[in-house]
């Protein structure tokens, strides 16, 4: 159980980041995870190449929440965005690294899925419902 | 391979004697009896994993959350939904019914709007509507019943127009048995605009089910009537109308998110099922449709069928006997429903009682059929994959046993 939280979990989760908010943005998202109440922004500002010029999460969480934030920020910073759409659930748990279950994935994914709500202008009821699909 | 004495050694029930007589269960059309897996389901679920749903960060919780949520994707499949997220878990199919007419019918219907149903339908998907034309100004339409048992088709074209929002039949009565045509009523009622449902209470337990091939919007069933516990029941919807719907019920686990303005609702299934939800009932509903798919959902019907026209036969054949609905078995499922002379079904049922044989015996919860039929009440032997030709016999030789003892007092 210790290996839950390993040193590079705790280390995003300590020092973030990309941590903060964007003046100048050309995308900004919101939601929450129903469940606990972790609320996280992504803001990002894409150039006119397509490209994932400035990112920045605010907001609050548990240490998987936060630390999933941070590192996805790192994975999209400087991509094209087209690129970065294509990230998915399975890129964040290789970057954690740890085994997770079915109520804390919502932690660990909540700033990929408002990434993503973002980038396809989507809210985040609609992209649930648009997701899940195919693991049944 | 149907092996009716296999399936009654799954049923703990079917084991015991009163006075001597082996139960004869012949009222499966009010609620079915259960096997053994689906009542060791729920005792697992209580010994080993009971914890809340969709909260917990602990195993226990996400044990329990899995089998929920597997449970619901069982029952998509059992009916070939096109996605889980179509299936919403209620108490039971009057609340289905009830969820639809509280918030996709009070946001739709208006004065000057027609509401459809039949003359054959029990009281949960028929007050729903009467209630909801009194509070929206909607008209209220009957589907005349024959005297055969089946619709008036001619009539429903009839009443079919442009004002028609809302069809809702069922697709097998509880009463009459008759199963009724539901793609020619479904394709009917969409070719003039209106919304289809279906009460699928009596059909889903008995009947294979593609609500994609049906074509419906909405599906109501119960889960006790199919083998599940009591408490749990599901209403199937179209997700383009799902998603545009108000909640019925609010409060936790519906939403996504809370403060003192207002609220967010949670995507869908979940904001249709406000607070904690049964779980050891939709778990074992799961289990209940594993055991009706591994033994096949055809085979069941054939098995019914043959039951039923078995029963017919034999009950066609005892003096007095007066049987409601259609004679032939291809248009029907396994609900007979009778009367005897002029015994009063309650005396009926009290009779067979004493050879623990359990019939229902009254209106059946479709009072307005009856005053139609001009009885006041009526006596129903309804079958499950559990019965067996003989039961039949042992009804029939029980009423003419009752037959004799009303006829020495007169």
């Amino acid at each position: 159980m210790d290996d839950f939280y390993r040193e590079n979990i705790l280390e995003h989760y300590r020092n973030p980041s990309f941590k903060g908010t964007l003046d100048l943005f050309t995308h900004s998202h919101e939601e929450n995870n129903p469940v606990c109440g972790d609320q996280i922004r992504v803001d990002m500002f894409v150039n006119d190449e397509g490209v994932i010029e400035k990112v920045a999460f605010s907001g609050h969480g548990c240490a998987i929440s936060q630390a999933s934030a941070s590192m996805l920020m790192e994975m999209i910073h400087g991509k094209k965005l087209a690129e970065a759409k294509q990230l998915d659930k399975q890129d964040i748990l290789d970057a954690l690294g740890i085994k997770i279950g079915p109520v804390r994935i919502k932690c660990a994914l909540l700033a990929l899925k408002v990434f993503k709500a973002g980038a396809y202008g989507l809210s985040g009821v609609e992209l649930d419902e648009m997701e899940d699909e195919d693991d049944w | 391979m149907f092996d009716v004495e296999a399936i009654r050694k799954d049923f703990p029930i079917l084991q015991q004697q009163t006075n001597g007589h082996s139960l004869v269960y012949l009222d499966s059309a009010a609620s079915s009896q259960k096997p053994l897996a689906v009542i060791e389901a729920l005792d697992s679920y209580y010994r080993s994993y009971n914890a809340n749903v969709h909260r917990g960060i602990y195993d226990l919780s996400e044990k329990a959350s899995e089998a929920y949520e597997q449970a619901r994707k069982k029952v998509a499949r059992f009916i070939n939904a096109k996605s889980w997220r179509e299936v919403i878990f209620t108490r039971n199919a009057t609340e289905s019914l009830n969820l639809i007419a509280y918030t996709w019918g009070l946001d739709n219907l208006k004065a000057g709007d027609t509401i459809i149903t039949t003359e054959m339908e029990h009281h949960a998907n028929l007050i729903p509507w009467q209630q909801l034309a009194r509070r929206t100004g909607a008209k209220l339409a009957y589907v005349p019943v024959m005297p055969e048992g089946t619709l008036d088709m001619e009539a429903y074209d009839r009443l079919l127009d442009e004002s028609v929002k809302l069809v809702a039949f069922t697709l097998m009565s509880n009463v009459l048995g008759t199963i009724n045509p539901a793609r020619k009523l479904i394709d009917k009622a969409h070719a003039v605009g209106a919304v289809v449902v279906i009460d699928g209470a009596q059909s889903v337990p008995h009947l294979p089910t593609d609500v994609q091939d049906l074509d419906g919007d909405f599906l109501a069933f119960s889960g006790h009537k199919m083998l599940a516990p009591t408490g749990i029941g599901v209403l199937w919807g179209r997700r383009s109308l799902l998603r545009d719907m108000s909640p019925f019920m609010t409060g936790g686990d519906m939403i996504k998110h809370v403060s003192y303005d207002g609220a967010q609702w949670n995507s869908l299934p979940w904001k249709f099922e406000a607070g904690t939800p049964a779980i050891a009932q939709a778990i074992g509903l799961g289990y209940a449709v594993d055991y009706l798919n591994n033994i096949g959902m055809a085979n069941i019907r054939a098995h019914e069928k043959e039951m039923t026209a078995y029963a017919l036969d034999k009950l066609s054949q005892v003096e007095g006997a007066r049987l409601l609905g259609p004679l032939d078995p291809e248009i029907r499922g396994g609900a007979v429903t009778f009367t005897l002379g002029d015994i009063h079904p309650h005396d009926l049922a009290s009779l067979l009682n004493q050879y623990n044989i359990a019939i229902r015996a009254g209106h059946h919860c479709a009072q307005p059929l009856h005053d139609k039929l001009g009885i006041t009440a009526s006596a129903r032997a309804s079958f499950y994959i559990y019965n067996k030709p003989q039961e039949v016999d042992c009804l029939v030789e029980a009423l003419d046993k009752a037959r004799e003892v009303f006829e020495q007092q007169v």
